[in-house]
């Protein structure tokens, strides 16, 4: 690691001004993802902004939506008793995600502004077309995510929440895990509510997490497993690696998506 | 005191300090003036050095000296050695190229070690190692077994033709050859043998020292200190064995990985003369990866001649074995004799014929891992058999039971060299069938298909050999070190005793088993027992741990000086109870005259022995303190059966292990706890092997699964619970009756579970799949033939 400042702000106002103030400066949440990288040297902030004083660890229920902060750890998500009730598949994949140490560690906003390729927030948050709320404006799912390791946020940018529209008719992720990092080799997240019938694909995309519209189409005509089951993705689109071909990956969001439809229904 | 001799299950007296993160391991160990060592290694599988410019790096905040090979060369420091020297079919020794310390020349591997910065703090270190300049030409490398020997292939070592290390054989060609013409069927089957990682927990690390008298000690993560005391002094750096102590002290696991004299060794120690600091290195979790000898890595075509009832009549094989791009300590003689030999396995082949190239690649060497050339040759064999079972239609338990060397053939001499001097593979096969349930498995099968799962059953009959021995035999065929064990027998004053062994402690729990033998010998409590391990200024000697050999060698180095000090025992009593030496009993801690109510206890001759007041001074010296070595008349060779049985999960391959019974004959169990620790870790890895870990490289050498968010260790949930049985044909020729357990684990579970995975999958048309056998192969094995399913 190399050295770096460290700075614990008690506002957002001044958490931006800092990161405003230097570009070489660092959001730092969790650090499930980004302590790593400083460890293998492979990245060289002049400063670390830690998120965990600006009051974001809370989650709320509107009449029509639940509301996440962005310093939310995946622990909190997944006990909440209101995520429980409001959108269980959500509930869930929280408590899916890594282990105990991650999960009472990692974030809601990490997880997202980091948009790894095979990560599980990023399939729910596109899958039940929520909302990610910033410092400066709220961002529609289908437009914040832009690629690998790649988001619509700014330099200097902040997550405050994240807001998912309710009520929720029926959802649930089913993630295939790589079988060293457990991450998603692939993840399905399938949802009816009030952004429509969503299926949410994360783990194969070369683009990262996408939509499998052929699928939604199918479903919002008849919510059933079976009328997904011949649906392929191609898999010229998807991810190949030593854990999987893109053929397998293929294959998989097929199964994983009828496998979310079954628990969902 | 409960009972706590030979067969207790007692707990683990060195757990009170583990579990409570006491323990003593080279990095919990700092020096006053300690400096640290960072080891800048190539990046790059195959490349020439054009030159290392280091004056920047040398000039930053805290370093106190770079060194790079050139630097060891000016000083005379050797290159590591290697302790086996194979020879080629036709007499003449394997090519046994240069391994320097720090690279010359050229890298080989991506891990070479290139350079080495010491400074004040790691941190330091680490960033003054970001100013080297190394001007490398890159080469294109090679990776595959298969690939390096082809024509025109990269040459790793550029006087290595072909990359061949050696090219060797074993067993009567001729006979294997005419039993092959006058077979009734031969059946073939091409297998490898996948590359692992072998992951021991800790790290390794170590601490070079240098006193003003020019005396050194080196603090290393190692299974045999007194080896390295041996390799590193005489070959490599030239420091009189008076002059080194190497200290092994608490050890978080080798698994083999810990066995061979590794650079950062050498390097530690030499910088630490230079500069009189001690100088400290501990890997990183990915230096691990990419520096710790890996294993297994073999190609093998084999193939069986049978008669018409089933009778296996010759075994013929052919094997590549990878190297990596040195020699490490052990590497040479895994394919060979500590493989080809146990191609017999459990059946009474009659006649057996292999040969073995080891090859270099541009891949980190590779060399004993947990099992060591058993693993291969178990899996070879019992792959085989369930694969002739398969295709002439025999059944696979009896086509066993027909061939199996039966139990009044013992001792049997194999035809490749050895001669078991025990075992009875009946007994563990029923027993394993019927723990396992083997006969009600067609209707779980049902019930499983039922659920949308296909599942499977596989058994495998293993055998293997532990404590490599005799050393004059193992000289014979090229070992450059003896295979004895030592051990110091002290008996303090007050009747305590302190054991000096030889073997070394990483996991196996010899601190309690060690003490159990001596408890159960001299009557007294293990409490009173202290097991000293790993220090070669306070050790006379001693080989290490390896080959499941601690308790066959090490443990019987003891009960040899055991016996000596209760002879001597004897000839104190006598003295005291005026009696004769012949008429001294000692049983339950006492000395008493046979046939009478005279005795003293075990502590009182102790005390006596420290305090001659009353001593026959004139024949017997005072103390109690007796030296043995032991060198072995054989190997040992357990063996057993394992059954296993996983379920696949039809829609997306993914096998899971549902069940496993292992019962193996290790000979005496000493304590059956730390027995079936042993065999639930052995068998945790050799599930890990058959479903899961892979040393993945890309063609030139590149290692694709170099941390474990890509390299799959298995973890509890892979695991089902394994049910542990033991079954015990005394060893013959040591004093315990003792086999080994270390490894047996890891050998007999490979085939098991692939057999099983292949019996699951039956009805796919398929007779073999490598290892690791995951979803992804399972599925789409399932996807070819479901157009095949659907027309029948
Ligand atoms: C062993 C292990 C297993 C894991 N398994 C899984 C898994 O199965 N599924 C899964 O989805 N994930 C998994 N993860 C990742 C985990 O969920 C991380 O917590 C997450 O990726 C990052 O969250 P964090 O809070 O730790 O963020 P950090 O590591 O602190 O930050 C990540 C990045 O986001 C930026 N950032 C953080 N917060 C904000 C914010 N509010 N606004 C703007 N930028 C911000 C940081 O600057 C940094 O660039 C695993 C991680 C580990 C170590």
């Amino acid at each position: 690691m190399y050295d770096f400042a460290y700075h614990k702000p008690a506002s957002i106002a001044d958490a931006v001004a800092l990161l405003a103030g230097d570009p070489e400066a660092r959001p730092l949440a969790g650090g499930q993802t980004l302590i790593p990288v400083l460890k293998q040297r492979l990245n060289k902030p002049s400063k670390l902004i830690d998120l965990s004083g600006l009051g974001l660890n809370r989650i709320s229920v509107s009449g029509n939506a639940l509301s996440i902060g962005a310093m939310t750890p995946h622990a909190t998500v997944a006990n909440s008793a209101d995520v429980q009730r409001a959108i269980p598949a959500l509930a869930k994949l929280a408590g899916g995600i890594g282990d105990n140490q991650v999960r009472n560690r990692g974030t809601i906003g990490g997880s997202l502004a980091n948009n790894d390729p095979a990560a599980c927030y990023p399939a729910a948050v596109l899958g039940l077309g929520a909302t990610v709320v910033t410092n400066k404006r709220r961002i529609a799912a289908d437009d914040f995510f832009q690629g690998m390791f790649t988001t619509a946020l700014e330099p200097g940018e902040i997550i405050t929440e994240v807001v998912f529209p309710l009520p929720v008719e029926k959802a649930a992720y089913m993630k295939f895990a790589q079988p060293a990092s457990r991450f998603a080799l692939v993840g399905v997240f399938v949802a009816k509510g009030p952004a429509g019938v969503r299926v949410a694909v994360t783990g194969a995309g070369q683009n990262g997490v996408f939509r499998q519209r052929e699928m939604e189409a199918a479903l919002t005509a008849r919510f059933a497993p079976d009328a997904i089951a011949n649906i392929k993705t191609p898999p010229d689109q998807l991810n190949s690696d030593i854990h999987g071909s893109a053929e397998y990956r293929s294959h998989l969001i097929t199964v994983m998506a009828k496998r979310a439809v079954a628990a969902a229904a | 005191m409960g009972f706590e001799g030979i067969g207790a299950a007692v707990k683990r007296k060195e757990d009170a300090r583990f579990l409570a993160g006491r323990g003593n391991y080279v990095d919990d160990i700092n020096r006053p003036g300690q400096v640290y060592a960072y080891i800048k290694r190539s990046d790059r599988p195959h490349a020439r050095l054009k030159g290392i410019d280091t004056r920047k790096a040398a000039a930053a905040p805290g370093v106190l000296a770079v060194y790079t090979g050139a630097d060891l060369a000016a000083d005379g420091v050797g290159g590591l050695p290697c302790g086996w020297q194979i020879h080629n079919k036709d007499g003449s020794p394997m090519a046994e190229p240069p391994h320097p310390v720090l690279a010359v020349g050229k890298v080989r591997h991506v891990g070479d070690p290139v350079a080495v910065v010491i400074a004040e703090t790691k941190q330091q270190a680490k960033d003054a190692a970001e100013l080297l300049e190394i001007d490398y030409e890159d080469l294109p490398g090679v990776a595959a077994s298969t690939d390096a020997i082809k024509p025109g292939a990269p040459l790793v070592h550029d006087d290595v033709p072909g990359n061949i290390c050696y090219d060797w054989h074993i067993g009567d060609k001729a006979a294997v050859d005419a039993a092959f013409a006058r077979a009734k069927h031969v059946v073939k089957l091409e297998l490898t043998n996948n590359r692992l990682v072998p992951n021991a927990m800790e790290p390794r690390a170590a601490i070079g020292e240098c006193d003003v008298t020019g005396n050194y000690t080196l603090y290393t993560t190692s299974q045999n200190p007194h080896v390295i005391r041996l390799l590193m002094g005489a070959f490599v750096l030239h420091i009189p064995e008076h002059q080194l102590r190497v200290i092994a002290p608490d050890v978080g696991g080798g698994f083999g990985s810990k066995i061979y004299h590794y650079a950062e060794e050498a390097i530690v120690t030499w910088a630490a003369g230079k500069l009189r600091r001690p100088v400290k290195w501990t890997a990183e979790r990915s230096e691990s990866f990419i520096s710790d000898a890996q294993g297994r890595d073999h190609v093998t075509t084999a193939e069986m001649a049978l008669d018409e009832q089933g009778n296996f009549l010759a075994l013929r094989v052919s094997t590549l074995a990878n190297m990596g791009a040195y020699l490490s300590t052990f590497a040479t003689s895994i394919p060979t004799y500590l493989y080809a030999t146990l191609l017999a396995g459990v059946y009474k082949t009659p006649a057996i014929y292999a040969e073995v190239k080891a090859v270099f690649t541009n891949t980190v060497p590779v060399d004993a891992y947990r099992g060591a050339g058993r693993p291969e040759a178990a899996y070879l064999l019992e792959r085989l058999v369930d694969v002739i079972a398969h295709d002439l239609g025999f059944d696979r338990i009896e086509l066993r039971r027909k061939n199996f060397i039966p139990p009044d053939a013992f001792p049997y001499q194999t035809p490749v060299a050895l001669q078991y001097d025990s075992g009875n593979y009946q007994v563990t096969l029923e027993k394993a069938l019927q723990a396992a349930d083997f006969a009600g498995f067609e209707e779980r099968r049902r019930q499983a298909r039922a659920r949308g799962k296909l599942r499977g059953i596989g058994v495998s009959t293993y055998l293997e050999a532990c404590g490599i021995a005799p050393s004059a035999v193992a000289g014979a065929l090229g070992a450059r070190a003896g295979l004895y064990e030592v051990a110091n027998v002290r008996v303090n004053p007050t009747g305590d005793v302190t054991v000096f062994t030889g073997a070394h402690s990483h996991g196996q729990g010899h601190e309690t088993t060690f003490a159990q033998v001596v408890a159960e010998r001299l009557g007294i409590s293990i409490a009173q027992v202290d097991v000293v391990h790993g220090d070669t200024g306070r050790i006379p000697f001693g080989m290490g741990t390896y080959g499941s050999r601690s308790l066959a060698v090490g443990g019987s180095a003891i009960v040899k000086a055991l016996d000596k000090i209760i002879a001597k025992g004897k000839r104190i009593a006598a003295h005291l109870l005026e009696a004769s030496v012949d008429d001294i009993e000692f049983k339950d801690g006492k000395f008493t005259v046979a046939g009478t109510d005279k005795s003293k206890t075990f502590a009182e001759i102790a005390l006596t022995a420290y305090v001659p007041h009353n001593y026959p001074i004139e024949e017997l010296e005072p103390g109690l303190e007796e030296t043995a070595f032991y060198d072995p008349k054989n190997f040992t060779f357990p063996g057993g059966c394992h059954v296993c049985e996983v379920e696949i999960d039809i829609e997306t391959g993914t096998p899971k292990v549902v069940n496993f019974v292992a019962v193996d004959d290790i000979g005496r169990v000493i304590n059956p706890m730390i027995v079936e620790g042993q065999v639930h870790g052995g068998v945790a890895q050799g599930i890990g092997q058959a479903l899961l870990e892979h040393a993945v490289y890309d063609s030139q050498g590149q290692l694709l699964s170099g941390s474990y968010m890509d390299y799959v260790m298995p973890r509890a949930d892979n695991l089902p619970s394994i049910h542990v049985g033991t079954e015990s044909t005394l060893c013959t020729h040591n004093p315990l009756g003792v086999k080994g357990v270390g490894e047996v684990g890891a050998i007999g579970s490979p085939p098991a579970v692939i057999n099983a995975i292949v019996d699951a999958l039956r009805d796919y048309g398929v007779r073999h799949i490598d290892m690791p056998a995951t979803a992804e192969k399972i599925w789409s094995i399932i996807q070819a033939h479901q157009p095949r399913m659907a027309a029948e």
